[in-house]
């Protein structure tokens, strides 16, 4: 049911309506709307405590971890509500990938972690793995760089390679989605810049929400740009729009760096 | 307004009057303290190996590794392989029962239950970690041994099994809070990392908290099985004192701790070589323990910059 097939006519891949989100009493999300569209980066901004991180990780219900959340509102995934009961969670996350703010490799191999996916998933055929892993190591522009260590430990790379191990990891089970959350963050601008060149690559073949600290990184690599204040979706719209000439004086101010 | 402190001037003044002498004598009484427990465990060893090379310069090697025990015989013999065996089986059969509800155990607390849930169930479990082995020697033989019967008619009265399954019971919490303790210090970003993959709860506990967790894990089991080996009240009163050299888990047999309680209790008049022997099979006993304890050390500090 969340196959790629059925509204692949139609360029909305998320479109989530009158989004709720608390934690126990404390509201993080307030009636957010807004759509993602295919093969679009959108880039998602604001200040610390907005509601950024808990916005995405609703996107692949990853705040059903956390066992205080509680939700309403809607959000439709290639026009399934992904809160249906007949939705199985990971089914969900297998099209929806997500990379996290500190790189999270397992300990365990380089090939080991790009192919933990698909293993979980029912591939066994170690030919047909390290083909995945050789494709996947290669978008995520790894593969020159550790071709001859596939077998060594994750740990041993360093920051930025494990973020784009991390990306490979969750190309491996091609997903449609990939979520971002604050990916370069942890990284110093070397690293950063090649994540964000990978970025403007994969937006080929995926569609991507990314949560940013930086001003010029939503404005280098997003083609949308959403801002959140206090839980609530301020403005958005085309990043080029948000930039030049935002409708919000509060998103003005955020941009321009005039925020208190 | 009271006038500022003069920090400065009070530090001066203070740090004239400190007592040098203090500084210099604490640290020699602290390694005095040390130095006790040191040496004492070296004085015990000494001894073991002391009183244990009378035995063996008496006794040959091939009566030592023979399956014949019976050291208040006519004709004594004094074979150790049926104590390595009892205490082998028994500890067995303790790991068969520790292992698998030790750590099942501890994957629900670390991984499934509640916050709540976890913290009021940790401690309870450790309660079981606190009662008297004697307690659980007793519980052996009047409860859980009749209740075998019902099963197995042909068990004794005496065997190894019954003993065996209650000192697993009693390792339990240890085992189950070792591993836990392993599992929950795996970071959540890794459990994240696994479920956004679409992995189950399941698949996150079994492919990632669990081979992150395994130095702790493995390491758990191995000081059990080192507990289980220096066990004495329980297979004392569970599985009583029967020599014979048997494969048979419904029959008596004596562990090795089993034997030096029989022994110290009686019947080893000083300076024979009965009385040699239990600083033999002392000895023995310590260096099974001491590589258990070797090997968990070991095998906690390989793995342990993993991640
Ligand atoms: N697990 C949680 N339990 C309770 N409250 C939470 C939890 N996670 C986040 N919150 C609260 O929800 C609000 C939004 O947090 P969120 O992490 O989404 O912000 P953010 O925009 O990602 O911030 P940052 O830029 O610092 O990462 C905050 O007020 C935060 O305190
Ligand atoms: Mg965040």
């Amino acid at each position: 049911m969340l196959t790629n097939g059925g509204n692949m006519q139609s360029k909305v891949v998320y479109s989530v309506e009158n989004l709720n989100l608390w934690y126990g009493n404390d509201q993080a999300l307030r009636d957010i709307n807004l759509k993602i569209e295919k093969n679009e980066v959108t880039a998602i901004i604001g200040p610390s405590g907005c509601g950024k991180s808990t916005f995405i990780k609703t996107l692949n219900r990853m705040v059903d971890n956390i066992p205080i959340v509680r939700t309403s509102g809607k959000i439709f995934y290639h026009g399934t509500d992904i809160f249906d009961k007949s939705v199985r969670l990971e089914e969900l996350r297998t099209t929806v990938g997500m990379v996290f703010q500190k790189p999270n490799p397992f300990p365990k191999s380089i090939f080991e972690n790009v192919v933990y996916g698909p293993k979980i998933h029912g591939i066994r055929n170690k030919k047909q793995l390290m083909q995945i892993a050789e494709e996947s190591l290669k978008s995520a522009a790894l593969w020159d760089e550790v071709k001859d260590r596939l077998n060594d430990n994750a740990y041993g790379l360093s920051g930025g390679q494990q973020q784009r191990l991390c990306i490979a990891r969750s190309l491996a089970i091609q997903p449609d989605v990939l979520l971002m959350d604050e990916p370069t963050s942890a990284l110093d601008p070397i690293a950063t810049n090649k994540i964000e060149e990978l970025i403007d690559e994969l937006k080929n073949n995926y569609t991507i929400a990314i949560v940013t600290h930086s001003m010029q990184q939503a404005a280098r690599i997003s083609d949308k740009t959403a801002f959140f204040l206090m839980g609530e979706l301020i403005e958005f719209g085309d990043t080029k729009k948000i930039f030049t000439t935002p409708e919000d004086k509060r998103t003005e101010d955020y941009i321009t760096g005039r925020f208190g | 307004m009271d006038k500022a402190v003069n920090v400065r001037d009070i530090i001066k003044k203070n740090i004239k009057s400190k007592k040098n002498v203090t500084e210099k004598i604490m640290p020699k009484v602290f390694l005095l303290s040390a130095s006790i427990s040191i040496l004492t465990t070296v004085g015990i060893v000494m001894t073991l190996i002391f009183d244990s090379y009378r035995f063996f310069s008496k006794v040959p090697l091939r009566e030592v590794f023979s399956t014949r025990l019976a050291p208040l015989n006519a004709n004594p013999s004094f074979g150790i392989l049926p104590l390595i065996n009892g205490t082998i089986l028994t500890s067995l059969i303790a790991m068969c029962v520790a292992i698998p509800v030790g750590l099942t155990a501890a994957m629900y607390l670390s991984e499934f239950a509640s916050e709540k849930r976890r913290k009021t169930l940790k401690p309870i479990m450790e309660v079981l970690a606190g009662i008297p082995t004697i307690v659980y020697g007793f519980f052996a033989y009047s409860f859980v041994t009749p209740l075998l019967m019902r099963i197995i008619p042909s068990l004794g009265a005496k065997n190894a099994l019954s003993p065996g399954i209650v000192m697993g019971i009693m390792i339990i919490p240890m085992v189950a809070s070792l591993s836990e303790d392993a599992m929950s210090s795996v970071p959540n970003s890794m459990r994240e990392g696994a479920f956004a993959l679409g992995a189950t709860k399941l698949e996150v506990t079994f492919k990632v908290v669990i081979p992150a967790a395994i130095s702790g894990i493995v390491a758990s089991f191995v000081l059990a099985i080192s507990r289980a080996i220096g066990e004495t009240m329980i297979v004392t009163i569970g599985s009583g004192s029967s020599k014979n050299f048997t494969f048979d888990i419904t029959e008596s047999m004596q562990t090795m701790t089993a034997y030096i309680v029989e022994f110290t209790s009686g019947d080893a008049g000083i300076g024979t070589t009965g009385y040699y022997s239990l600083y033999a099979v002392g000895l023995i006993l310590f260096l099974f323990t001491l590589v258990m304890n070797l090997i968990a050390q070991y095998i906690s500090h390989k793995y342990r910059e993993e991640y």
